[in-house]
C-alpha cells in the first residue's frame, strides 16, 4: 500500500508497486489531464510536480512516492501558475494541445525556480517538453509574459 | 593405396583440426569477449617483475572499467552528458548545472530515481531508465571524454583534477562510492562495467601501491 498526497488530498494505492505513477493518476485517480506521450521521459508530456519539483510520471514507479506530494495540472496553484495561466491564454498557446500540460506544469516550476528567466534558462528548462506542433516560439513568449506580470 | 600419402594426409588433417581446436578465429574471438567483461586479479599481475611496469599494467586493467561508456558518459568534456553505448549527446538535451546537477527546472531528478526503473511496452533498445541516489555529472575538471588512459592516469593523481582527493581517498572512492558502483549494476538494457567493484578497488589499491605509474598514452 502506497500513501500519498495527490492535488492536496491524501490518496492510497494498493496494486503493484511498479505501476508507473502516471498510470495511477490518468487510470486509477481519473485525472487525465496529465498525457501519456513516449513512456521513456523523452518528450514531457506526463510532467507532475512530484515534492514541488516537475518530474515525468511516466517513469515513476508508484512504490517510489510513499509520503510524497504530487501535483498534476488539475490541481497546480499558486501565483506563479495563475500568471501562466493567463499568459498561455493571452497568447493562444496551444495548438492541438496535447503536450501543453507537461508544458505548463514545467514552464510553472521554472517560474517557482526562477522568476525572471533568461532565454537561456527557458531554454534549459523547457528542454525536455516536446511539441509536435512547434508552438516554442509562443511557450517562450508566454513564460516571458507570466514573468513581467508577476513583477507588478 | 599409397600408404605414406594416406599417413601424411591424417596427420594433415590432425593437425588443422588440432589448430581449429586452440587458434579458431571463434575462439580467439570468445577468449576477448571474455577478456572485456572480466577483470584480472590485481594478483595476477605480481609476476610482472618491474615496479613500474607492473603499476602500469595495473592501471590499464582498471582502465578497462574507467575507459567504458558506462563510466565516461557522464565524465564529458562539454556541459552536456553522454547516453549509451555508443556514447552519443544526452537526450533530451540536458545540461550540467550547479553540482553537475542538471538546470533549474531539467534537472537529473526530472527524469532518474533513486534505483533503475524498468520501462514497459517499449522497444527492444530501451528497456530501463537508469538511476542512482547520487546521480550526476562528475566536475568539468574530471571530464575523460576525448583522453587517453594516460591523461587519465594523471588527472586521477592531480589533486586539482581529482576533487581533492590523496590517493587512499581515490582508491576509496573507486572501490567504495555508491555511483561508481552503479556501473556494475547499470538496469535492464545496459552492458555492465567489467568485472566487480571489489576486483577494480583492488586493482586501483595495488596500483597505487606499486607507485601509480601511468601508461605513456
Amino acid at each position: 500500500m502506497v500513501t500519498f498526497t495527490l492535488n492536496g488530498q491524501e490518496r492510497t494505492f494498493d496494486g503493484d508497486p511498479d505501476t508507473p505513477l502516471l498510470w495511477v493518476i490518468r487510470d486509477f485517480e481519473k485525472l487525465t489531464g496529465t498525457k501519456y506521450g513516449c513512456g521513456v521521459a523523452q518528450c514531457g508530456a506526463c510532467t507532475v510536480h512530484l515534492d514541488g519539483m516537475p518530474r515525468r510520471s511516466c517513469v515513476t514507479p508508484i512504490a517510489t512516492i510513499e509520503g510524497s506530494d504530487v501535483v498534476t495540472i488539475e490541481g497546480v496553484s499558486g501565483k506563479e501558475a495563475d500568471a501562466i495561466k493567463t499568459a498561455w491564454a493571452g497568447l493562444d498557446v496551444p495548438q492541438c494541445g496535447y503536450c501543453q500540460s507537461g508544458q505548463v506544469m514545467s514552464a510553472v516550476a521554472l517560474l517557482q525556480m526562477v522568476p525572471k528567466p533568461t532565454d537561456a534558462d527557458i531554454d534549459g528548462a523547457m528542454t525536455g517538453n516536446i511539441c509536435r506542433c512547434a508552438t516554442y516560439h509562443r511557450i517562450r513568449a508566454a513564460i516571458h509574459n507570466a514573468a513581467n506580470s508577476m513583477e507588478g | 593405396m599409397n600408404w605414406k600419402f594416406a599417413i601424411t594426409g591424417v596427420a594433415t588433417l590432425c593437425l588443422f583440426v588440432g589448430a581449429g581446436t586452440v587458434l579458431s578465429p571463434a575462439s580467439v574471438a570468445q577468449d576477448a569477449k571474455t577478456d572485456a567483461k572480466t577483470l584480472k586479479p590485481a594478483a595476477s599481475f605480481q609476476s610482472i617483475a618491474s615496479e613500474r611496469e607492473r603499476s602500469v599494467a595495473l592501471f590499464q586493467e582498471a582502465g578497462k572499467v574507467i575507459q567504458h561508456p558506462r563510466c565516461v558518459n557522464c565524465h564529458p568534456a562539454t556541459d552536456r552528458p553522454l547516453q549509451g553505448a555508443n556514447m552519443r549527446p544526452h537526450q533530451p538535451p540536458v545540461f550540467r548545472g550547479d553540482g553537475g546537477m542538471g538546470l533549474p527546472g531539467m534537472q537529473c531528478t526530472t527524469c532518474h530515481s533513486a534505483e533503475n526503473t524498468p520501462v514497459v511496452g517499449q522497444a527492444d533498445t530501451i528497456k530501463s531508465i537508469p538511476g542512482n541516489p547520487a546521480w550526476h555529472l562528475a566536475p568539468i575538471e574530471m571530464a575523460w571524454v576525448g583522453k587517453s588512459l594516460g591523461q587519465i592516469c594523471q588527472q586521477i593523481k592531480d589533486p586539482a583534477r581529482n576533487g581533492g582527493k590523496t590517493m587512499d581517498q581515490i582508491v576509496e572512492h573507486m572501490a567504495h562510492d555508491e555511483l561508481v558502483g552503479w556501473g556494475w549494476n547499470p538496469g535492464a538494457g545496459r552492458e555492465p562495467v567489467p568485472g566487480t567493484q571489489a576486483e577494480f578497488g583492488e586493482l586501483i589499491s595495488a596500483w597505487v601501491k606499486s607507485g601509480a605509474a601511468c601508461p605513456a598514452s
